[in-house]
């Protein structure tokens, strides 16, 4: 068994580019449990602050730390970007990347790859360059392969932005699998429908600073805070 | 016209008869550019991938050196390569001035710079498209590079046509260095000048015929390569 990667703690941690703060400082300790959802309008710092917590963004104060070294809870998780990376090659070599990367040899890695494929229902597009394949399934493919390494903690930045009814159920589906297998898992999304299917917790931004953290049966029965009130109800945040 | 009428028919005839002098200097012609393209690939695609991934101190000077050099006379390189490998220079012992490596060599500091361009050029553009995912996934400095050159392997196959194609053409520089030895170091560029200074049309129109067959198969694939880019839209 890997060592546990949570608690997950931000101590002041913010993100500065050109003297504007994007987000933070923040302070946050976050457990395990389950799907943890970050809301909040457009411009409220969501990517950044996923950004930070997977360490892909460089901080301009504090810390992110995980209860194990940073090298080690890095190789433990997986990031689905907002507009997702397709590598230019097949949608079967994109699945196994990840794994050639660790060293897995060939043959394991195409059968893992191949199984891959087929929970993603692309079974028969195998062989088909990734580039072309519709946006839903690229976001699927996307989804997949940050699941091949079996990661601890997986993000995801708005996974079905842009997806119809069918394609969002489809990765839901796939979330609440992942959820199952203990994978932990934090993400953004616009849609409070979606936040209140999925969320455990939820963490709310707004201009930067994370402004409530609650489980999700507290943030959407009883908010406290005018701005996660406002934004429930369906008022437009300056 | 009846001279250039003439020139072509006993050059066809030259083609055609596998006249031995001809096809001599055409594998001559392919064998030093063949292996200046291997060497300077080594040389500029790993480079070009590298000051794509690397924001070291030196990066901005070598990428100014790799334009300077791009611009620079064909002739001025073969006249420094002279420099280095005369008796005198520097590299005088190696007694390498007059041979098919003193070619390859003046090939090599020709187009190195400009392969190591067009690498640079199109790996930028892949590595803003992949930056993201391969930070995420933790990839070493290795493995970027060896990602990037794979996956944008149809472009570094047009980088080194380009490369091809310039030092198949090249005349200047390899005949400072070649000195235009026949059986030694003539080459179709060197050659067809001699030929045509001596007025043997026929023997220059012959090599010129070669030499364009090879420019336009060149230019064709990378046409084709480019075409085959847009449509596949990778
Ligand atoms: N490199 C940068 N330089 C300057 N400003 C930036 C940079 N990157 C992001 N920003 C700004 O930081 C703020 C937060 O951006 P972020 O992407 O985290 O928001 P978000 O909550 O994910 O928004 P959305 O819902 O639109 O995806 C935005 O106002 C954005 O314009
Ligand atoms: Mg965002």
């Amino acid at each position: 068994m890997v060592k546990a990667l949570f608690p997950l703690t931000l101590k002041e941690a913010s993100v500065k580019r050109r003297g504007k703060t994007l987000a933070g400082p923040i302070d946050l300790a976050l457990n395990r449990d389950g799907i943890t959802i970050v809301m909040g309008p457009n411009g409220a710092g969501k990517t950044t602050l996923l950004r930070m917590m997977h360490g892909i963004d460089r901080l301009s104060t504090g810390s992110v730390t995980w209860a194990v070294p940073d090298t080690v809870a890095r190789a433990q998780q997986a990031f689905v970007f907002q507009t997702p990376v397709i590598l230019r090659r097949t949608v079967l070599e994109n699945l196994a990347y990840p794994l050639h990367l660790i060293g897995m040899a060939k043959k394991e890695a195409e059968k893992r790859a191949l199984q891959a494929c087929a929970d993603i229902g692309l079974s028969g597009h195998e062989g088909l360059r990734a580039t072309r394949l519709s946006g839903g399934e690229k976001q699927k493919l996307a989804l997949a392969r940050a699941l091949i390494r079996n990661p601890q903690v997986l993000f995801l930045d708005e996974p079905c932005a842009n997806l119809d009814g069918p394609s969002t159920r489809e990765i839901e589906a796939l979330l609440n699998q992942a959820k199952l297998r203990d994978t932990g898992i934090i993400m953004s999304t616009h849609s409070i429908g979606q936040a209140q299917r999925l969320a455990n917790t939820v963490i709310f931004m707004h201009k930067g600073a994370l402004v409530e953290h609650s489980p999700s049966s507290v943030f959407f029965e009883t908010p406290q805070t005018p701005q996660a009130t406002a934004f429930l109800k369906g008022d437009i945040l300056e | 016209m009846g001279d250039i009428w003439e020139g072509l028919r006993a050059a066809a005839w030259l083609l055609i008869s596998f006249d031995a002098d001809l096809y001599e200097i055409t594998l001559r012609s392919l064998r030093v550019t063949v292996s200046a393209l291997f060497i300077s690939c080594l040389i500029a695609m790993p480079l070009g991938a590298l000051l794509v991934l690397r924001r070291f101190w030196a990066r901005r000077f070598v990428i100014a050196m790799l334009n300077a050099l791009m611009g620079l006379p064909p002739v001025v390189v073969g006249l420094v390569v002279y420099l280095m490998l005369s008796r005198s220079g520097p590299f005088g012992v190696l007694n390498l001035l007059f041979t098919p490596t003193a070619m390859i060599i003046a090939q090599v500091v020709i187009i190195t710079p400009l392969i190591a361009s067009i690498t640079h050029q199109a790996l930028r553009d892949l590595w803003s498209e992949y930056h993201d995912l391969l930070i995420s996934l933790n990839t070493s400095l290795g493995q970027r590079v060896r990602t990037l050159l794979w996956d944008g392997r149809r472009n570094l196959l047009t980088a080194a046509l380009a490369g091809f194609g310039r030092a198949i053409g090249e005349v200047g520089a390899i005949m400072v260095v070649g000195g235009n030895i026949d059986h030694a170091t003539r080459v179709l560029t060197t050659a067809i000048a001699l030929e045509t200074g001596k007025g043997d049309f026929a023997m220059a129109l012959g090599l010129g015929m070669v030499l364009i067959g090879l420019a336009v198969t060149v230019n064709l694939t990378i046409h084709w390569l480019t075409g085959t880019e847009r449509a596949g839209r990778w």
